[in-house]
């Protein structure tokens, strides 16, 4: 009977990861710390916009329909910048996923980094590994259900606050947390915290590392973003290799300490080789380090290192310059792309037009026969106010200089439209009897929209349909 | 029960089913897996009767809870009407002379208009509300009964020439096969066309002045009193071609409207009159 177990459902190994210290731990200490500092803060910096306009630096304003972000204003339809971002986002991870492996899932991954802090946590109420490993397999005691439910606490208190951090970006912040106080907050703010606050505290809790392995569609698609030059953590097995005792003059480096097996948050031996649930976090890094500095070896037994180099290592030569393994066509590829995506949203961010107008010809019917036979077609003008103040604009046309041009409920040829609003307006043009335009099929026809205050303009060009007679 | 057969490669209970020799493995289901299996039944049948939902001989079972989709939108209805009661008694109250177009109860008359219209006018109207063959277009400036939102709203409440509102517009135009000859039908018919430029001292002058004028006036520009056509535009309910006016004054016309009041509650009815004057040709 082999050994081997069949399970479809083998239970969850606990993970007890070690603390450790070292330059990869501290670059992850400061990461989570301006990442958490960020998401939390981040809605309360204050923006002023002038009078009608919310203060929040960065806020959805779904009811509104408006995205604000420090200077910048997005409208509905202006939405492609979103899907810019996140096509950027996108591209800057396989960009980096290219160079150095799962560096995103190792350091910035919001799942890392709540995960990182639940395992702080942890270890300041249960104490470091063997601690938790002791109550792990102790029975229930008061000291045990004590020390479980401080720590739960505290995990629910900082799944609070992420989910309390979320809704803040909807809504002014100041108001909005009174509101929760008192207990008058919309009812959608309550079940997004409740929700947020339940996937955090079982995300980073219980689940850990299930989700990055089972979970995150992401480490089954970065095998294809990386290749032989990727930067990614790995054991020099020719160095470490036979494992034995640090006397032992035939061994390799390795002493088979495991403490990169005890600090792995992921639950994995690095010196297997590489694997897909290794975030790269560099933990093991730190770790192993420590222990070459102890015996006066050389660091880097695991170390970032590409795979292209195993061989040169092996045979003794130097490995490849860093600026080699980061410089590939691959990278300055997803570089390029990246960039031009960038500049496009930012020439299309300054390039957005001040004053906004569509214009749609009325269909229903198509022209109007008047009762002395001039004819009249009616459009739709959609005049947008992107301004804090109420505008006036001025409408007229150009084509046929017979044209006699009117403005629904309106005697003059301007309008006001109130700030940060949309006016729809009806508009008619009328050609004499008679005239070309009337007898035409169709005439080219241009709107003009100016703003009286300023003169800046806007134009559609349309289309007049006449009698065609 | 017999017992559990151990699988011998794998080491693993089987399920006692064989197929041909091929035996089933007991993989159980993860415990959580079954559990939230066990308590979704228990809460689908628990919903069931909460919520309206076994099929019985007439209808479906109610349900404890009373709900209904139809209620839930009736209670829609209700809210919303609520919502607008102040818009409505504002609107009951306008004076429909002086309407501001540019207030928001004007917005929300026209809105409210514009539903009513699709629904009940533009079955004859059309969609756009450019009429057809002897259903007139309301998007034009010529009117037959006046183009004030009064008398518009006024035309919607009473109709036109029916035989339910007894303030209904109404008008008749003979037929005037029984008091012309056919010749001097075509004669008027052939005149008509010509107006307003038209030779008064020719037979076909004379004859429209002693049979015509007096609703459509000396100069055939039309009587809004009643709701006579003005002969001397552009527009034509019925064709302005030959054939078309002859046939109209042979046997006249006779449009009817059904008297909207009866059927539309009043603040519909000033509403769809406020859509349809805002559409281009209210005067
Ligand atoms: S193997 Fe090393 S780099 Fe990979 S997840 Fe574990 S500790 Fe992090
Ligand atoms: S930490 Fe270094 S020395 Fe210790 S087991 Fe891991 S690779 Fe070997």
């Amino acid at each position: 009977m082999p050994e081997s177990s069949t399970s479809l459902y083998a239970a969850r190994e606990p993970i007890f990861p070690r603390r450790v210290s070292g330059r990869f731990r501290n670059l992850k200490w400061v990461i989570m710390v301006v990442t958490l500092g960020i998401y939390y803060l981040t809605p309360w910096i204050r923006w002023d916009r002038g009078p009608n306009l919310p203060d929040q630096a960065v806020l959805v304003d779904l009811a509104g329909r408006r995205f604000y972000f420090f200077w910048i204003e997005i409208w509905p339809h202006e939405f492609y910048f979103v899907a810019g971002l996140l096509i950027m986002a996108g591209l800057g991870l396989f960009l980096f996923t290219s160079a150095l492996g799962r560096v995103w899932c190792g350091y910035t991954c919001p799942q890392t980094v709540w995960t990182d802090l639940f395992i702080l946590v942890e270890r300041w109420i249960e104490g470091d590994r063997n601690a938790r490993v002791k109550l792990h397999h102790a029975g229930w005691s008061v000291r045990k259900a004590r020390l479980r439910l401080t720590k739960w606490i505290v995990w629910a208190l900082i799944g609070l606050g992420t989910g309390g951090a979320w809704v803040f970006y909807f809504a002014d912040a100041p108001t909005l947390f009174r509101d929760l106080i008192n207990l008058e907050a919309a009812p959608v703010a309550y079940a997004t915290i409740a929700i947020l606050t339940a996937t955090t505290f079982v995300f980073g809790g219980f689940m850990r590392e299930q989700v990055c392995i089972y979970m995150c569609p992401w480490p089954r698609i970065q095998g294809a973003m990386m290749d032989n030059d990727t930067l990614t953590v790995g054991y020099r097995d020719w160095r470490g290799e036979p494992r034995g005792k640090a006397r032992d003059a035939n061994a390799g480096d390795c002493v088979d300490c495991m403490a990169c097996v005890n600090v792995c948050p992921m639950g994995i031996d690095i010196r297997d080789g590489q694997q897909m649930e290794c975030i790269t976090c560099a933990l093991c890094i730190d770790a192993c380090d420590d222990v070459m500095d102890k015996l006066g070896r050389d660091r880097g037994l695991i170390d970032y290192l590409a795979l292209s180099d195993a061989p040169r290592e092996e045979a003794g030569e130097k490995p490849k310059p860093i600026w080699h393994h980061v410089l590939r066509r691959r990278t300055v590829l997803y570089t390029a792309i990246w960039s031009l995506v960038g500049f496009a949203m930012v020439y299309a961010l300054f390039m957005r037009p001040e004053i906004e107008m569509t214009v749609a010809p009325v269909r229903n019917p198509t022209f109007v026969t008047l009762s002395d036979g001039s004819i009249r077609n009616a459009y739709e003008l959609r005049l947008r106010n992107k301004h804090g103040a109420e505008r006036m604009f001025g409408i007229h046309v150009n084509g046929d200089a017979m044209w006699v041009l009117g403005l629904e409920g309106s005697p003059y040829s301007a309008v006001p439209v109130a700030a940060n609003e949309t006016l729809k307006l009806r508009v008619y043009v009328t050609a004499p009897v008679g005239s070309e335009s009337a007898q035409a099929a169709e005439t080219p026809l241009r709107f003009w929209v100016d703003d009286l205050a300023n003169g800046e303009r806007a134009y559609k060009n349309t289309i007049f349909n006449g009698s065609g007679s | 029960m017999a017992e559990p057969r151990i699988d011998e490669l794998t080491g693993r209970e089987t399920m006692g089913h064989d197929f041909d020799g091929i035996e089933e493995l007991n993989n159980p289901m993860p415990r959580w897996w079954l559990i939230s299996f066990y308590l979704l039944i228990i809460w689908g049948i628990g919903y069931t009767i909460a919520y309206p939902a076994w099929p019985m001989i007439s209808g479906a079972s109610k349900g404890l809870l009373g709900y209904s989709t139809r209620g839930e939108v009736a209670a829609d209805i209700t809210a919303h009407e609520a919502a607008n009661a102040e818009l409505v008694t504002a609107l009951l109250a306008q004076d429909m002379g002086e309407f501001d177009p540019q207030s928001d109860l004007h917005r929300y008359a026209a809105a409210r208009g514009g539903a009513v219209f699709r629904a009940q006018c533009s079955q004859c109207h059309g969609a756009g509300a450019a009429g057809g063959e002897g259903y007139p277009n309301l998007l034009d400036n010529d009117w037959l009964w006046g183009g004030s939102l009064k008398d518009v709203a006024y035309s919607i409440r009473h109709g036109i020439r029916n035989q339910t509102d007894d303030d209904a517009r109404y008008s008749e135009m003979p037929a005037f096969k029984d008091i012309l000859e056919a010749e001097q039908i075509a004669a008027i018919a052939a005149f008509i066309p010509t107006l307003p430029q038209a030779d008064w001292e020719s037979e076909a002058g004379v004859l429209f002045t002693d049979n015509c004028a007096s609703c459509h006036g000396d100069q055939g520009t039309g009587d809004r009193e009643l709701g006579a056509p003005n002969l001397a535009d552009a527009l034509w309910l019925y064709g302005g071609d030959q054939e078309t006016l002859v046939e109209t004054i042979t046997y006249s016309r006779f449009g009817v409207m059904p008297a909207w009041g009866q059927r539309l509650s009043e603040e519909d009815v000033r509403a769809v009159a406020t859509y349809v004057h805002a559409l281009g040709g209210g005067e």
